[in-house]
């Protein structure tokens, strides 16, 4: 691994577009003022001046003839990176996703295939308007055919944007927006990849484990470290690619601790947590010493704003729960 | 397709108006009151005191001008751009900021005005209003319905698809085209290689017009003319109301990285400076009057502003209302738990 510098997760998203622009000339870029902009986020600066529009291409505002144009970019040998600015603007697009992105290479019978990626800012707390804070994660997770990545630190964000865009399958990229510039880490120089599926052990811990990603780590982090003032050691598993999960990490984990929280900023009804309390049910059955709980948002559509870091878990709101979970008897 | 005009730049009418003069004073008050609005919330925005704003500066005509064809049992369906439009249609100033202000009670229009919550994915709303003409013709009540949007969003597929239905179901909606020549950062031309939005109307078997949309008299005359269309059951018309962004996208938004001087500013003027220019001409607006104008309009925007801040904190429980109209018995465990939880966590 080559030195790398401090970086904003933001900074290295761009930092991985623009090392994937340079090593590969299949790679484009389209999305919304994506170009002179540099995206809404910034997430594309300096990349139209240094690749030009032909690969770093605003498009007309339409999500769903991005991803659709992305999988006809895709099919004829590109490899796109397309951006769709928030998550909620995402679903306009959801039939190409669905009904296409998931299943060419099925329907096709493995001929036509579309490795494109969609990255999307994702996730509440910064005071936006409504749509603009969309924790949809399970509706992807839940299209088989897909793979779908969060990374929570500036290195992961870089490694894994440049495994999802090496990746023969489509990736659906999520940035949690709440981290993008309030998280700074050292990130790798050069070509820097983070394989998919696999967790990130954030802490080790026996007494406990919370499996949380994106925005969530770092009030999950907080929460286990007042947990340790009590005499707890509560590991923290980020999952970083939420399809495929990393069973494996997932029941090690739970069997190791035989206390499990599940961490997510998506309402609770068929969210990700049901489907992580699930395999620790089948990988870690006979070694669990409490109920498996969940912390999420209710299901409710996400608030407007003025009453959004009620609605969010919080770390002081993860700790009630790290408490019951701990000391179940 | 030509731009139809009736004031030049310099307020001259280049042919005789509908509108009468008083009906011009009428509106030039409008323009100003929601002017006063839109550059109060800009400023109270940069002061923190509200949220994200999307100012309409320089659209006061088109909104002011569509509005004034509207009934009480007509139809506003906006997006978050009209918040003029709301405003002289009816929502309450308190309202309207309450909404940039992120709070869930917000935007509720008076139980005798017809006003949608803004939309705010793009185009969206287009079929929205295709339908709500579907539904008061299908039901023969009486009514029509304006909506807004700006030229990104007719690169959507809503907007095809929303304008098809109106002209195959016939429905009696008025599509206003806010072309105010960028969305965010991308330029008309980079939206459609058309020349215009309004030759598509052709392309649905709807009425179309082209119209400088910072001519007030000329947008109020077309939208007239569009409503009484509507009305009258001869179907939808678009309208395309060309216009240029004055400001910032929003108030997140920085154009100085994508936008130098915008050409059209020069060939379209302002709204409010042309309808003055004109009633001055005429001897129908004096100094003394826009200044008792404006002092009315931030007296009004003062008092809807203290109001705001008067206004506690919205509660958790704001966050489970309205979810359901018969709400399921574990929704109610839900909020209940949840926010014991919360009250648990936050002492
Ligand atoms: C479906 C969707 N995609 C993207 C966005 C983000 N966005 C908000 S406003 C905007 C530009 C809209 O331009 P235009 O339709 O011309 O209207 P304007 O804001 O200029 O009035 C974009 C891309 C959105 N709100 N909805």
């Amino acid at each position: 691994m080559s030195p790398g510098t401090e970086k904003t997760l933001l900074a290295a998203v761009t930092e991985a577009l623009d090392v994937a622009l340079a090593e590969d000339p299949r790679v484009l870029l389209l999305g919304e003022d994506i170009g002179l902009n540099g995206g809404v986020f910034r997430a594309t600066d300096g990349l139209f001046e240094k690749y030009g529009g032909e690969r770093v291409v605003d498009t007309p505002l339409a999500e769903s003839a991005i991803v659709g144009a992305a999988i006809g970019l895709a099919l004829s040998g590109l490899r796109p990176v397309a951006e769709i600015q928030f998550m909620g603007f995402l679903y306009p697009a959801l039939d190409q996703i669905l009904s296409h992105v998931s299943r060419f290479r099925y329907r096709s019978r493995g001929r036509f295939t579309v490795p494109l990626v969609v990255r999307m800012p994702y996730g509440g707390g910064v005071q936006a308007p409504e749509l603009h804070a969309e924790s949809a994660e399970a509706h992807l997770v839940h299209t088989p055919g897909l793979k779908v990545a969060v990374p929570s630190t500036p290195a992961d964000a870089k490694g894994l944007l440049l495994s999802a865009i090496d990746d023969p399958d489509p990736v659906l990229f999520l940035e949690p927006m709440r981290l993008y510039r309030s998280v700074k880490g050292e990130v790798p120089a050069g070509v820097h990849k983070v394989p998919l599926g696999k967790a990130r052990i954030v802490r080790e811990g026996n007494d406990g484990v919370i499996f949380c990603w994106g925005a969530m780590v770092p009030p999950s982090l907080q929460a286990a470290r007042r947990a340790k003032e009590d005499g707890f050691d509560v590991a923290v598993v980020d999952l970083r690619t939420l399809s495929p999960l990393d069973r494996e990490t997932i029941g090690k984990f739970a069997r190791q601790t035989g206390r499990v929280l599940v961490v997510h900023e998506a309402p609770l009804t068929g969210g990700l947590g049901a489907e992580i309390v699930a395999i620790c049910q089948e990988e870690a059955f006979w070694h669990l010493e409490a109920p498996p709980q969940r912390v999420a948002v209710p299901d409710t559509p996400y608030p407007a704003f003025a009453v959004e870091e009620d609605y969010l878990p919080q770390g002081a709101t993860i700790y009630r729960a790290l408490q019951k979970t701990l000391k179940e008897p | 397709m030509e731009m139809e005009r009736i004031l030049d730049l310099e307020g001259r009418p280049l042919r005789p108006p509908r509108l009468s003069l008083e009906e011009s004073r009428v509106l030039l008050k409008a323009m100003l009151l929601i002017r006063t609005f839109d550059s109060r919330a800009l400023s109270l925005q940069r002061q923190g005191r509200i949220g994200t704003y999307a100012p309409f500066t320089g659209l006061e005509g088109i909104q002011a001008a569509a509005v004034r064809s509207l009934t009480a049992a007509d139809w506003l369906v906006p997006t978050y751009r009209d918040t003029g439009a709301a405003i002289l249609f009816g929502l309450p100033l308190l309202e309207a900021l309450a909404y940039w202000k992120g709070f869930p009670d917000s935007y509720r229009a008076p139980a005798d005005r017809q006003i949608l919550p803004p939309s705010v994915p793009i185009a969206t709303q287009i079929p929205h209003a295709a339908g709500i003409g579907w539904g008061l013709k299908h039901q023969k009540k009486e009514g029509i319905v304006l909506t807004f949007f700006g030229d990104g969003a007719t690169s959507e597929g809503d907007f095809h698809e929303g304008l098809n239905f109106a002209g195959v179901f016939k429905t009696p909606v008025v599509f206003l085209c806010q072309n105010n020549g960028w969305a965010i950062s991308v330029p008309f031309h980079r939206q459609t290689a058309a020349e215009s939005i309004a030759i598509r109307a052709q392309g649905y078997g709807i009425h179309g017009r082209l119209i400088d949309g910072n001519d007030p008299l000329m947008v109020a005359e077309a939208v007239q003319e569009a409503a009484e269309r509507a009305r009258s059951g001869e179907g939808p018309t678009l309208i395309e109301a060309r216009t240029y962004r004055q400001g910032p996208h929003t108030t997140s938004d920085d154009p100085r990285r994508y936008r130098q001087e915008d050409p059209l500013e020069t060939t379209l003027g302002d709204p409010v400076e042309r309808l003055r220019l004109y009633l001055q001409k005429e001897g129908a607006w004096s100094a003394e009057e826009e200044e008792e104008t404006l002092q009315e309009a931030r007296e009004k925007v003062a008092q809807a502003v203290a109001e705001l801040e008067a206004l506690p904190r919205p509660s958790p429980e704001s966050i489970f209302e309205h979810v359901y109209g018969a709400e399921p018995p574990f929704f109610q465990q839900q909020r209940d738990r949840f926010l014991a939880t919360l009250k648990e966590a936050q002492e």
